[in-house]
């Protein structure tokens, strides 16, 4: 079975000024939504208190709010978890109170009512922690993408290395956008996810930058653009199949993997989805914009013409 | 020839695959609902414990699994979890106080794998159920503490050298000394230079005064901090002890935290009211040259201070401090043997013997108090703005004559009854934390969502990965099927790694795994499109599989370090949670370049590698 049939021939770099429009107002929307909605940080990262409670039927989140403003927490946020029969509270956090044992008040509120209510889940997190896993996590994901960065230039080549950077930093301002928009939970699971989308990104570019590195050295005369396109054809049913079986394990865990790990899965998704239309369009478009030449690959010239040769087709016959 | 593996090669893969489906055996067994007791301070679990235990068990018709003894305690193993439960019970009430008895899941791993050092993995909160605590240490009381006991030796040094001094203060974090003259306060500084180390002074001259300043050397400034982090890391593991858990964590953090893992407990309430029990203890002599009525109207020597007990009587108890509660090592109550009255006999450590031999030496048939020390915690509105305050609260639990000399161990008589010597021992047992803890983060999962959690991520490994092997048979026909054999060869793999590394499987963890499943075939999918390219330009099948894998390596190596790359930061900066998304992630990563590009080339080598064939089923 195959996606093509022959070697396809898009000339993707055609279409790039309309691509790179797109994601302009892809990145521009994000920014001012991450501007003026800003994120809507979970727990990890404002601090507060969460409890996550189970009933044996539906709860009724309306009485379940009258019994907290009447014990003196009017300030919750309730909410169902997954199914009906799970309920989520989350307070801010409040200062004055020793807010450790805050849980504990809300499940006995709540068990006035129904004392078949069970704890699932109860999370306090102080303020100064969540500042600083956030201010970890920004720290974490800029020294990822440094090191990333001193990898492919060492590899590649400097154009390379920006036009890699540039897809990374595209999928992760819009993979955070349109977190941003429709004001997911951004807790630190989704954080990985958005590190694990760039580790995904990055493997579809070096695929796609792989290839072209090695047809400037097959196809000399040609032009870059053609070159870049060429690589994008050879390499697509690659990245379209890439994309498919993680995106079916990534769906296989929106389904199946529990309210825990939705925000995981939908940045992954969302991930997948933009790395591989970058590594199309913005990693190479970038290397096109960058004025890549035949002549800038030439230092790796003498290694290019070693493996040309060694690949020479024809060569294996009379070994069998 | 092409296409052949040298068969070391095929030997390295069998001895991987042997040793790779071993090492995740364990994992498929599941575990026990058990009980495990193992010994506090003064007691070892021996035989005539165990003997004990089993008779309670079969009194009570409590079906046992197994009983094992070895170093760490005794093991027993029951059915279900409504006999543990039960059997915990009496067995409690059997043995008596000087045994922890803790449930706890034990691993059902047969004889022969665990004699290979086979272990299932070792799963984190958010799979099995439990408290997480991670709490902060308030060092800078401990500084405040020890300056205190520097102006005090500073004063006892100038007195013992007949040096007159005006005043010694001590603020925060430094001492200051006036004197009347620099001659007196150089030679004063000569004498604290040479008798007390630790300290840093500098002189300055002030409205006709003349004072120095001391303040801690950066150095001892460390030693300190770290010393009271130790300490408390020493006494929560011990108060950790009292609440009875399997397998607990009890990790210094950073600088000033500590990380408390308490599996399978769910009472957080009882659990932080033992752990945050801020209590010290102090040792004080009586000051019986002042008279309580005096202190009480203010008239208090600069070396005593006016302390309440705990019917608010005051007494006068001398500034220097004898010993403090870590020097505590155990307490025990019982009754007298000549008075047949309540007593608490104490044991202390090599230092505080010492300490306490020559206290005790000097000061016979003087009476000597045991002061606890609380810290609660309340706020208060500052210039407008909420602060958390500490406050000390003192309380002299107990005073006694000082009958003998006596250094490791002694015994506290006088006491109303039973009831409060049993109270005391507890107190002195429990130990003391060197600096208030306050809990920062809080995280509990009760044990239904833990086991959600399994089954929800199991679920989606299996459905995933059935979707994806189904997908690659579809796609690539036989050599699908290769991929097939090499991403379940994958997992096979990532679960004997983690087990062996013991490393902590959290749900993210299985995420890492879910998401390496789908990257796994990402190399495969890279050669075999290859293949297929070395075939569309006219290459004969062995040609293009040798030329499909060759290519195809160097870009698998790049994609998969720079991935490597990012999961290496996350577990480096990640905490918790996201620790273990990274190491699956990184293991997956690894296992899989193998089991994909060598896993696969020896089974397309050893079914068409150099075989005359015209068409390859790709």
């Amino acid at each position: 079975m195959r996606i093509f049939k022959h070697t396809p021939t898009f000339d993707f770099m055609a279409k790039r000024k309309m691509a790179l429009l797109f994601s302009a107002l892809l990145i521009i929307g994000s920014i001012s939504s991450l501007a003026i909605k800003g994120l809507n940080f979970g727990l990890d990262f404002t601090g507060g208190t969460l409890i996550e409670v189970g009933y044996q039927h539906s709860a009724d989140l309306n009485k379940i709010r009258n019994r907290l403003t009447s014990a003196g927490f009017g300030d919750a946020v309730v909410q169902n978890f997954g199914s009906s029969k799970d309920v989520l509270v989350r307070l801010a956090p409040r200062e004055h109170t020793s807010s450790q044992s805050l849980g504990d008040k809300i499940l006995s509120a709540l068990k006035e009512d129904d004392s078949d209510v069970e704890m699932r889940r109860q999370e306090f997190v102080g303020p100064q922690v969540g500042d600083e896993l956030r201010d970890d996590g920004g720290l974490a994901m800029i020294i990822a993408l440094a090191f990333i960065l001193v990898y492919v230039m060492a590899r590649f080549e400097y154009r390379f290395a920006l036009g890699s950077i540039a897809a990374l930093i595209h999928d992760v301002i819009i993979t955070m956008g349109i977190f941003s928009f429709f004001q997911f939970d951004f807790d630190l699971t989704v954080l990985a996810a958005v590190l694990a989308v760039i580790g995904y990104s990055l493997n579809d570019t070096i695929v796609v930058f792989d290839r072209i590195r090695e047809n400037f050295r097959l196809m000399r005369k040609q032009a870059p653009i053609n070159i870049i396109n060429a690589s994008l054809n050879q390499t697509l049913s690659r990245t379209m199949m890439t994309s498919i079986t993680t995106l079916i394990v990534v769906l296989a865990m929106f389904f199946l993997g529990g309210e825990l790990i939705h925000g995981f899965s939908i940045a992954l998704i969302i991930g997948i989805l933009v790395g591989t239309y970058s590594s199309i369009y913005v990693a190479s478009s970038m290397v096109i914009t960058l004025n890549i030449t035949a002549e800038s690959m030439m230092p790796v010239k003498k290694e290019g013409e070693d493996q040309a040769d060694h690949y020479k087709e024809g060569e294996y016959i009379d070994e069998r | 020839m092409l296409n052949q593996y040298p068969s070391w090669k095929y030997i390295l893969l069998l001895v991987v695959l042997v040793f790779g489906s071993i090492y995740a055996l364990p994992n498929i067994y599941g575990s026990d609902p058990a009980i495990q007791i193992s010994a506090t301070r003064n007691s070892t679990v021996n035989s005539s414990v165990e003997s004990k235990a089993l008779e309670a068990l079969k009194k009570s018709n409590i079906e046992l699994r197994s009983s094992v003894l070895d170093d760490t305690g005794l093991l027993l193993r029951f059915a279900d979890v409504e006999q543990q439960l039960q059997a915990a019970d009496e067995i409690r009430a059997a043995i008596g106080e000087n045994y922890t008895v803790a449930l706890n899941l034990a691993p059902a791993t047969p004889g022969w794998l665990r004699s290979m050092n086979a272990q299932p993995m070792y799963l984190g909160l958010d799979l099995r159920g439990g408290l997480h605590f991670l709490m902060e240490v308030d060092t800078d009381l401990v500084l405040r503490q020890a300056m205190e006991s520097n102006a005090n030796d500073i004063r006892g040094e100038l007195r013992k050298k007949k040096i007159r001094y005006l005043a010694i203060r001590d603020a925060k974090e430094q001492v200051t000394a006036k004197f009347r003259s620099a001659e007196l306060r150089d030679k004063a500084m000569l004498v604290v230079r040479s008798e007390l180390n630790d300290l840093q002074l500098d002189d300055y001259e002030e409205a006709g005064a003349f004072y120095f300043s001391a303040v801690l050397k950066k150095t001892a400034l460390l030693t300190l901090k770290k010393s009271a982090l130790q300490q408390n890391v020493t006494t929560l593991r011990n108060r950790v002890n009292e609440l009875g858990v399997a397998e607990p964590v009890i990790q210094q953090q950073g600088d000033n935290r500590i990380v408390i893992q308490l599996p399978g407990i769910q009472d957080s309430a009882r659990a932080k009211r033992i752990l945050s029990a801020t209590a010290t203890l102090e040792f004080r002599l009586v000051d019986i040259n002042v008279s309580p009525q005096d202190a009480v109207e203010g008239r208090v020597p600069p070396t005593a201070r006016l302390y309440r007990d705990r019917e608010g009587q005051p007494v006068v108890l001398k500034k220097r401090l004898i010993i403090t509660g870590d020097r505590i090592t155990n307490a025990s109550s019982g009754f007298d043997s000549e008075s047949n009255s309540p007593m608490v006999s104490v044991t202390l450590d090599g230092a505080g013997a010492r300490i306490m031999a020559q206290t005790t030496k000097k000061n016979l048939k003087k009476p000597m108090a045991v002061v606890f020390i609380e810290h609660k915690e309340s706020s208060k509105i500052v210039n407008g703005k909420r602060e958390r305050v500490s406050r000390k609260v003192e309380e002299v639990i107990n005073v006694a004559t000082i009958q003998g000399v006596f250094s490791k161990r002694f015994q506290i008589t006088g006491l109303d009854d039973g009831n409060e010597a049993r109270n005391l021992a507890l107190l002195l047992r429990a130990g003391a934390l060197a600096a208030p803890i306050r809990i920062i983060e809080e995280r509990t999962i009760g044990p239904s969502l833990g086991a959600d959690n399994i089954a929800q991520g199991l679920n989606s490994v299996i459905i995933g990965m059935a979707c994806v092997l189904v997908f690659m048979l579809f796609w690539y026909r036989g050599f699908g099927m290769v991929a097939n054999i090499a991403l379940l060869l994958n997992l096979v793999l990532i679960v004997a790694v983690l087990s062996t590394l013991q490393a902590t499987l959290t749900l993210p963890g299985i995420a890492g795994i879910v998401l390496t499943v789908g990257m796994a075939v990402d190399a495969n999918v890279l050669i075999f499109e290859r293949i297929r390219e070395e075939i569309s330009v006219g290459n004969t099948p062995q040609a293009s599989i040798h030329a499909g894998y060759d290519k195809a390596l160097s870009t698998i190596m790049d994609a998969n370090i720079t991935t490597l790359i990012a999961a290496v930061v996350l577990y480096i900066f990640g905490t918790g949670p996201i620790k273990g998304f990274a190491i699956t992630l990184s293991i997956g990563i690894m296992t899989s370049m193998f089991t994909a590009i060598m896993g696969t080339r020896a089974i397309v080598n050893l079914s068409v590698g150099g075989k005359k064939i015209e068409k390859l089923s790709i």
